[in-house]
């Protein structure tokens, strides 16, 4: 160790600013930080980033001898395991790479001691959470975009070709991994440790995967599962990605026979701002008197 | 000493976890550019104040001024005059120790170069590596590189040294005194007696919650306690005489025995003293019952 100099290269003006400007900048290059450590993790790696890949590629070939999802009578028509089963892997990976990424990764941080370091340093929390979610979003559209190109090179998924399905996406996609990052923070706040993070996280999001039309084709439910399903935003995201990749004829097996986008976006939009009422109400660097 | 003479001021401070108290009303004023430590035993309540005062705990009652703010309500401003070190670090760290420190340094308005930093703390060798791949005292430097970066005018140091080697603590030492030639006011909380009397102009010792003592480190504890004692061996019995005469009593021996066996003029270390205050203070407490 050696001393360190007294010369000051760059003294500041002190109106240098603690305003907005320093907190998009400061957010800004969190994101990249954020990113950066994400894919160093091999464990995330596996359970929130290849996941759907993963579980998408196992579903289609283990079902492949079924035949055709919706076909005809002659077994003609309708489409592969794989498109059926694409809407509902990108819908889990946009609630993967949101609540259960972010809701284990923040409550180790809080556990590790990550948090109350960065709670004694001048780092706004807004951008501690830009951070968060510009990271949730990277990696999010890298992780669709793999589960696209497995879905269409390696299992011959035709994905749409007209604008409005995939501004349909976009709009979908967006409102559903801003619910899933907003609400992968508010749950943070559940585990009492780092430990014991992945064990109350995973299950119920597990859970949510099987009864929300993942795993399970949503309409073959009985009603009341259906209805409990329709509490969470999952089903939603689920719901706003088939109108977007399933043909426009499976409308008819959907709760009511239609996509219905509208209640989609509510349903999302709700979930979207109780979750930043709650970030808002009980995020702290630290639980102060523990 | 004037408001602006003081970086740290601290009346009557109070900290109750229920019927706990941690702290029962502790006094003590730091002048900018001074080195205080507080010393005592575990759970004596140095952390408690420590963290009081980084604004990481509610106090429950007592006046606490850091930088002329109150720390319960310090803005990041405040914050990017600080510098904290806390007692453990225990970050998952997939980061370099450079990645993190321009991380870090990216957050304070006026940091110092992080190349300086880096070679501050002897990490030269190990600025590429991630910090999970670092042995524990090679982590501690991170945490002291971490607290220093950002150019703080008060730093706190929570038992900084645990599980440095001799040398590197040596080095640490060097290092604290580069930043107060610099004028960096320091709060530090150590084990090591040493330590303070190295780096400190003044300590001040808690036990229970309150402070026992306080003023420069030769002059802790009370007279009587600084008093050397004359050890020797009579007729196979070690016989001890306080005196603040040691060269007339040694005398005495020698007309009264000749050459005494196993002579020894002990003065008491500021270990010994830090000793005797703190267990003269568990006396009381046990005499009486609170």
């Amino acid at each position: 160790m050696t001393a360190l100099t007294r010369t000051n290269p760059s003294p500041s003006s002190p109106a240098a600013g603690f305003g907005v400007g320093r907190t998009l900048r400061l957010g800004a290059s969190r994101i990249a930080y954020e990113t950066r450590i994400y894919f160093r993790q091999t464990d995330t790696l596996f359970f929130t980033f290849l996941f759907p890949v993963i579980m998408l590629t196992i579903f289609s070939v283990a079902f492949q001898g079924m035949g055709n999802v919706g076909a005809n009578p002659d077994g003609t028509g309708g489409i592969s395991q794989a498109a059926a089963y694409l809407p509902g892997m990108i819908a889990a990976g946009i609630l993967l790479s949101g609540v259960q990424n972010l809701g284990v990764d923040i409550a180790n941080e809080r556990s590790d001691g990550t948090l109350k370091r960065l709670g004694g340093t001048p780092l706004p929390v807004l951008s501690y959470f830009f951070g968060k979610m510009g990271q949730v979003f990277v990696t999010s559209v890298l992780q669709i975009g793999l589960l696209l190109l497995v879905a269409s090179v390696v299992f011959g998924v035709a994905l749409p070709t007209d604008g409005g399905s995939w501004m349909t996406f976009a709009w979908v996609y967006v409102l559903g991994i801003a619910t899933s990052a907003v609400l992968g923070i508010a749950i943070s706040r559940l585990p009492r440790s780092g430990k014991s993070a992945t064990a109350v996280i995973i299950p119920p999001i597990l859970i949510l995967q099987f009864i929300s039309g993942v795993y399970l084709q949503f309409s073959l439910l009985p009603d009341w599962l259906q209805n409990v399903a329709g509490i969470f935003p999952l089903k939603w995201m689920g719901q706003g990605m088939r109108a977007v990749f399933l043909p426009e004829s499976f409308a008819a097996v959907e709760p009511g026979g239609v996509w219905d986008l509208g209640s989609v976006a509510i349903a999302l939009l709700v979930w979207l701002v109780a979750g930043l009422v709650v970030c808002r109400l009980t995020f702290r660097w630290i639980r102060k008197d523990s | 000493m004037t408001s602006a003479d003081t970086a740290v001021s601290v009346e009557g401070l109070t900290k109750s976890y229920g019927a706990f108290a941690a702290l029962k009303g502790v006094t003590f004023d730091i002048a900018r550019g001074e080195t205080f430590a507080l010393l005592g035993p575990n759970g004596a309540g140095k952390s408690t104040t420590i963290e009081i005062l980084e604004g990481y705990r509610d106090r429950t009652g007592g006046e606490a001024r850091v930088l002329g703010v109150d720390p319960q309500h310090g803005g990041l401003e405040w914050k990017a005059k600080l510098g904290i070190v806390l007692q453990s670090s225990g970050e998952s760290g997939n980061v370099t120790v450079r990645e993190q420190l321009t991380e870090f340094a990216n957050l304070y308005p006026n940091p110092r170069s992080v190349d300086e930093v880096i070679a501050a703390v002897g990490l030269e060798q190990k600025a590429g590596t991630r910090i999970k791949n670092l042995s524990g005292g090679q982590r501690r430097r991170v945490d002291v590189a971490l607290g220093v970066v950002g150019r703080p005018e008060l730093l706190f140091l929570d038992e900084p040294t645990t599980g440095f080697d001799p040398e590197a603590r040596r080095a640490f030492w060097e290092l604290i005194r580069g930043l107060k030639r610099d004028g960096t006011t320091i709060l530090l909380t150590t084990h090591y007696l040493d330590e303070a009397a190295q780096l400190s102009d003044r300590a001040a010792v808690v036990a229970g919650g309150e402070l026992v003592d306080i003023g420069p480190v030769h002059t802790l504890g009370p007279d009587e306690a600084r008093v050397p004692i004359v050890r020797w061996s009579e007729n196979g019995v070690v016989r001890e005489q306080r005196t603040p005469d040691p060269g007339r009593v040694v005398a005495d021996l020698f007309a009264r025995l000749g050459e005494p066996a196993a002579l020894e003029i002990v003065r008491p270390s500021l270990e010994d003293i830090y000793l005797e205050l703190v267990s003269s203070y568990e006396r009381e407490q046990e005499q009486v019952p609170a």
